[in-house]
């Protein structure tokens, strides 16, 4: 039973991993930039719950308030300072990434403080299923994989089986082919940009409850994110989806196993990944 | 080749004035100085690694904390430590973690290699965070500073800022010096070779991994050098001089300074540190000393947009059109 529930737990953390590495890695994959400011936008969304679920008293009217803010933000980030970075080389968009991490810290805590505050559970989902006498799953959590797996099938069915999700593979694959073939890249750029960082929000607000928001909360993400995008191969959705369920399970495991050396075993498994295929287990050499 | 008289006037300026400041400088402002040539030497490190090989490493700091927790954890608790003895075994231990990083780090590249690189770092922080092994999130303090006498002949007194100071630059110097010769060595062409055109020079036979190995190697000890002093400055050693924003920041630092040139390193310390100072005083900005980040990362922003590169590109740019108008001036001489 404690193992149903460690497991239950390691696919809950994957799926919301995967929501943040799966905008990282469709922004590389297709504008070619390295965003550190991916887990900003996972800090942003969760505060923006927290700011919202404060004033409007409700987390389900905070949810989508907070991702249509974030995806607002996207745009805005997008057309002023991303556009310019798309030909510049990585260096750059690493440190002009880093930049806009200490703007988002600084401006967090000029507005919320450098304290660590903690999101209600709405009183719908704030119950628990008993598994045995003494053990039992928080309801939240199972609503947090469901929706995130909604989301994941969603963004399968987008970028498969729709016009616009073709021109995102098309533009993963070969950007100026399908520049050349007429696809509005300025336009699908901005779109995928805005809708990642969206994605990250959303992640952000929907684990709020569970994680509560702290500062740093950003950094700490965006690091397992990247271990997620490197093991997965960049520019691979599905592999995002299956590093990001193994990251998952060898944290949570690891921390069950050995607390204190649960971060390394994450870090192994990428070490081991990178000998074994260096280009990430979904692309090819 | 009058050159060579143009660039390197200002350099031996810069010394001069370097070496006399412990005359006139308080102590404040010598520990703030050694401070600056701690961070000098972090930055010409991975300058070496970025500006010259062509690979941006995100995990730097990683090397610079691995000698650091290297000083401390050797030291005795309440007497000096042995400089000739801890800083070869300090900067030994930066290497070796720089050589198994490197060995699975340098198969990639690109940004593969920029993740890589700061999810190795990770792990390293997270083994002196989350382990007992050097005091966790606490860290562990130095007492007293290395000792560098030898057979009771004591050439500097590290207790003692000034003294502490000419250490910093001393060693600055030597790696200074030492970098500039390698680059201009057949190693140091090789480098650039690579940086340039890395199929090619496989295709000419140049053992390309071992190149990039050897560079990420000596660029992790030299990284290592600045953590040794820097623990023994600070006499104190916490996860945060490995973490992330680390390697960030001295990332920053060669950029602002303007990369792949020796001196861009320097000024970039200088530059960084400097408004970092500035920017966290009370007296010069008020009460937003405590969120001086946000102008910083401003600054950051805006200097990627506008200066593509860096102060010193900026410098470089204005002194050519300079020396053009003279040139120009000259010929219209009859």
């Amino acid at each position: 039973m404690v193992l149903l529930i460690q497991i239950l737990n390691a696919v809950q953390y994957g799926l919301l991993l995967f929501l943040l590495s799966s905008g990282l890695t469709l922004i590389f994959g297709i504008m070619g930039v390295i965003n550190l400011a991916h887990g900003s936008f996972y800090m942003v969304g969760a505060y923006l719950a927290y700011w919202l679920a404060r004033t409007t008293g409700s987390l389900w009217l905070a949810l989508p308030l907070a991702v249509l803010i974030a995806f607002a933000i996207g745009l805005l980030l997008e057309t002023a300072i991303f556009s310019r970075l798309y030909r510049r080389d990585h260096l750059y968009q690493v440190l002009l990434t880093f930049g806009l991490i200490l703007i988002f810290e600084e401006l967090r805590s000029i507005a919320f403080g450098d304290d660590v505050h903690g999101i209600a559970v709405p009183a719908l989902l704030n119950f628990s299923i008993p598994l045995t006498d003494t053990l039992s799953y928080p309801v939240y959590r199972l609503f947090v994989t469901l929706v995130c797996l909604v989301i994941a099938g969603l963004m399968y069915f987008v970028i498969h089986k729709t016009r616009t999700g073709m021109r995102i593979r098309a533009g993963n694959s070969n950007r100026e082919m399908a520049a050349s073939l007429g696809v509005n890249m300025p336009l699908l750029f901005a779109l995928v940009f805005a809708s990642g960082v969206a994605l990250a929000a959303f992640a952000g607000a929907i684990a709020a409850p569970i994680s509560s928001v702290f500062p740093g909360m950003g950094s700490q993400i965006l690091i397992i994110c990247f271990v997620v995008v490197v093991i997965g191969g960049i520019g691979s959705i599905n592999g995002a989806l299956i590093a990001s369920l193994a990251v998952g399970l060898a944290d949570t495991l690891g921390k069950v196993i050995a607390a204190e050396y649960s971060a390394i075993a994450v870090y192994l498994v990428m070490a081991i990944i990178l000998l074994w295929r260096p280009q990430g287990i979904a692309n090819k050499a | 080749m009058p050159n060579i008289t143009l660039t390197r006037a200002p350099l031996l300026v810069a010394l001069v004035l370097l070496v006399l400041f412990p005359l006139v400088g308080s102590t404040f402002y010598l520990q703030l100085g050694a401070k600056i040539m701690i961070m000098a030497i972090f930055a010409l490190s991975l300058d070496l690694l970025v500006g010259h090989a062509g690979m941006v490493s995100l995990g730097h700091a990683a090397y610079f904390g691995v000698a650091a927790y290297a000083l401390a954890l050797i030291s005795p608790k309440y007497e000096a430590a042995n400089l000739w003895l801890t800083l070869p075994l300090a900067v030994g231990a930066a290497a070796l973690a720089a050589l198994i990083v490197g060995a699975f780090v340098v198969r990639t590249g690109g940004v593969y290699f920029i993740m890589a690189t700061l999810a190795f770092a990770q792990m390293i922080y997270a083994v002196f965070h989350d382990t007992k092994i050097a005091g966790g999130s606490d860290g562990i303090y130095i007492t007293v500073r290395p000792d560098l006498s030898v057979a009771g002949f004591k050439p500097l007194n590290l207790e003692s800022p000034s003294e502490f100071y000419y250490l910093a630059l001393i060693l600055l110097a030597m790696v200074f010096w030492f970098l500039n010769q390698l680059l201009h060595a057949p190693f140091g062409r090789a480098l650039a070779g690579i940086r340039m055109n890395e199929q090619r020079m496989r295709s000419i036979g140049y053992p390309v991994f071992a190149y990039k190995l050897a560079a990420f190697v000596l660029a992790g000890a030299l990284a290592g050098l600045a953590g040794y002093l820097a623990a023994c400055q600070f006499g104190f050693v916490n996860p945060d001089i490995l973490a992330w924003h680390q390697s960030g920041i001295v990332l920053m630092m060669i950029i602002l300074g303007g990369m792949g040139r020796l001196h861009g390193a320097v000024i970039g310390a200088f530059a960084y540190v400097f408004l970092q100072e500035v920017l966290s005083t009370p007296a010069v900005v008020g009460v937003y000393a405590k969120h001086w980040q946000l102008p910083m990362g401003a600054l950051i922003v805006a200097i990627v947009l506008v200066l593509p590169h860096g102060i010193g590109g900026f410098f470089d740019i204005a002194v050519r059109r300079y020396r053009f108008r003279q040139s120009e001036d000259a010929k219209d001489q009859p």
